[in-house]
């Protein structure tokens, strides 16, 4: 067993880690808005903890934990900030819209970190210090924050926000004419969504060790996607069963080598024409609650 | 700013926005009657200049599993860049038949078609890459034959304006391109049903269009389009491996916002600005240039969502 820690340790935090951000792009996805935004609130709170645990605040050996709580909320409330100024004037875009928006959004920050002194360039920077002496070590951090992004997005499901989400995602207009402000509850999601991406950032910047502009682009935002909607992009779940999976598979392919991506470009194909709930639905969640009360 | 660096960037300007525009006609012409963003056109983009590439001879010097391959026989250029084209052309036909319709036919949401395409792209430049492999692919320098000299002076002797003979030909190419396609659109009876069709697909087959080879036939169009796109870009740089067309595909998007999404002068002319827009940002500047289209997007998307030549849409109940 610590063998399989120990070789795997990397793989399992990595998959919570791609699990939150899944969660990240499901906020919007309660509202209905597709949002490909997150990468560049993951490249933020990365670039925000990376700086300021190799110029800002420069330790000798291990990185305190306090220190790494810190850069996460810095991380999340920049990024919070980040999206309410862009999601107030881009959230009144619809569908395709919005998702050409936030595209834009994730290319103009990449350009940008590749560009500036302090993201250090296209190098970036490397050699942030460890809080942690191995990667599995990450999962005391990681494994609480996942149980409670999941339970908040849970919770956020059955109460009045939630709905308001869901009727939003059902039909907008009707969801106005019935006294939900949609701009509200949108740039709410949206947010929330954001903070969760750029917190994420602000660890995976000390797991990864480096950070560089190629953290925040198009393709990851395809990733994160792919994590929501295979898992299914109507109950929380899915973004979790998306991400652990799809992080893992390319390990259990591993034997297939180079196919790997391809196999996951099918995967999305396939997924899309096939399965459009995805793997997790609510009514299938229902039926599993159901027969827990029976026995 | 220089009389002559002015009459230069605009020249450059001008011929890569000509390529961005009839790439871009390629998206917008199947958003008009599926409502659709195809990522994919990006990798068809890659695909036709790899197909160009190897009619007219190119060897393969990729690490893929095809590394070394070269077709036994070598087409003229004129011959190869039209076949690459079809052939392009051909893989959206494809795409249709094996992705699009499947899922049209079950009635999706045109979100789920924007996730497909997305997976499309991705397979696509994944076999791209296991097949042929990352490396750089160049075709020679004198590709267009040797009547043609590597730089043009638009200027006098003594006051020289150059501007490299690969960038008239795109320029001349693309925009008898768009001509043609206009042509093709406004004035025969073929663009008359792609009109309708795009009008309302339902109405249009009501009234004997069959909609569903219309929907091939501008799938075909499309790939054709974006597989010379691909071709002229990679004559004029080279074919850079098979994420290529990737960049040009995200900078398509702005170039189609920008002119209204699904309008055919629109993307022309929204081609065309950004690429000047490009052209003209200052040396000191050039490393943000990439980003340009990007902020045009999204300034565009803000502040008018319908296009520069659209006209607003009221939302429907």
């Amino acid at each position: 067993m610590d063998i399989f820690f120990s070789t795997y340790g990397f793989l399992i935090v990595q998959m919570m880690l791609q699990a939150l951000l899944g969660l990240s792009l499901y906020f919007p996805m309660m509202a209905g808005q597709l949002s490909l935004a997150s990468p560049g609130f993951y490249a933020l709170g990365g670039y925000i903890a990376a700086v300021i645990s190799t110029k800002v605040f420069v330790t000798q050996g291990q990185y305190p934990i306090p220190m790494l709580l810190l850069e996460i909320v810095l991380g999340a409330l920049a990024s919070g900030v980040l999206a309410l100024v862009v999601g107030i004037p881009a959230l009144r875009l619809r569908g395709i819209y919005l998702a050409l928006a936030t595209i834009a959004f994730v290319e103009i920050l990449r350009v940008v970190s590749l560009n500036l002194d302090i993201t250090g360039g296209a190098v970036g920077i490397f050699g942030i210090p460890q809080p942690f002496t191995n990667s599995l070590s990450y999962a005391y951090l990681v494994l609480p924050l996942l149980v409670l992004v999941a339970w908040f997005a849970s919770r956020l499901e059955r109460s009045r926000v939630g709905r308001a989400l869901t009727a939003i995602r059902e039909d907008e207009l009707a969801a106005d004419a019935m006294g939900i402000n949609p701009t509200y509850y949108k740039v709410l999601a949206f947010v929330i969504g954001a903070m969760v991406a750029g917190g994420i950032g602000a660890i995976s910047a000390h797991f990864l060790n480096t950070w560089n502009a190629r953290q925040g682009t198009f393709d990851a935002a395809i990733n994160i996607l792919a994590y929501v909607l295979i898992g299914g992009s109507r109950t929380f779940w899915g973004a979790i069963v998306g991400g652990f999976a799809l992080t893992a598979l390319p390990e259990i392919l591993r034997p297939l080598g180079d196919l790997r991506l391809i196999v996951n470009g099918l995967l999305l194909v396939i997924g899309a024409i096939y399965l459009p709930q995805g793997l997790i639905r609510p009514a299938w969640l229902a039926g599993l609650a159901r027969l827990k009360r029976k026995s | 700013m220089e009389i002559s660096t002015l009459i230069q960037n605009t020249l450059n300007g001008l011929s890569i926005g000509s390529v961005y525009a009839i790439f871009a006609l390629g998206y917008t012409l199947v958003f008009s009657i599926l409502g659709v963003i195809n990522f994919a056109h990006g990798a068809v983009f890659t695909l036709g200049a790899y197909f160009t590439y190897f009619l007219v001879g190119g060897v393969n010097n990729g690490t893929g599993i095809l590394s070394n391959f070269q077709l036994p026989f070598g087409l003229p250029f004129v011959l190869a860049i039209l076949g690459g084209s079809f052939l392009a052309g051909g893989v959206g036909v494809l795409l249709d038949r094996l992705a699009f319709r499947p899922l049209r036919s079950r009635g999706a949401d045109p979100l789920l078609a924007l996730v497909l395409s997305l997976g499309l792209a991705l397979l696509i430049v994944n076999l791209a890459q296991y097949l042929i492999g990352a490396e750089i692919l160049s075709f020679p320098n004198n590709v267009y034959g040797d009547w043609l000299p590597p730089a043009i002076n638009f200027g006098s002797s003594e006051n020289p304006i150059p501007v490299r003979g690969v960038q008239i030909i795109i320029f001349c190419v693309s925009m008898f391109v768009v001509v043609i396609l206009t042509f093709i659109i406004n004035r025969t009876k073929v663009g008359k049903a792609l009109r309708a069709v795009a009008e309302n697909a339902t109405t249009a087959n009501l009234l004997g269009i069959s909609t569903e080879r219309f929907i091939l036939l501008t799938f075909f169009l499309s790939g054709f389009l974006g597989g010379l796109a691909g071709t002229l870009v990679a004559t004029s740089f080279s074919i850079s491996g098979p994420y290529f067309g990737v960049t040009y595909g995200l900078k398509g998007l702005a170039v189609i916002v920008l002119g209204g999404l699904g309008d055919i002068p629109g993307a022309v002319v929204g081609g065309l600005v950004i690429g000047l827009a490009e052209a003209f940002v200052p040396g000191e500047f050039s490393a943000y240039k990439e980003a340009v289209a990007f902020a045009l997007l999204f300034v565009i998307l803000l502040v008018r969502p319908q296009g520069l030549l659209g006209r607003k849409l009221i939302q429907k109940v």
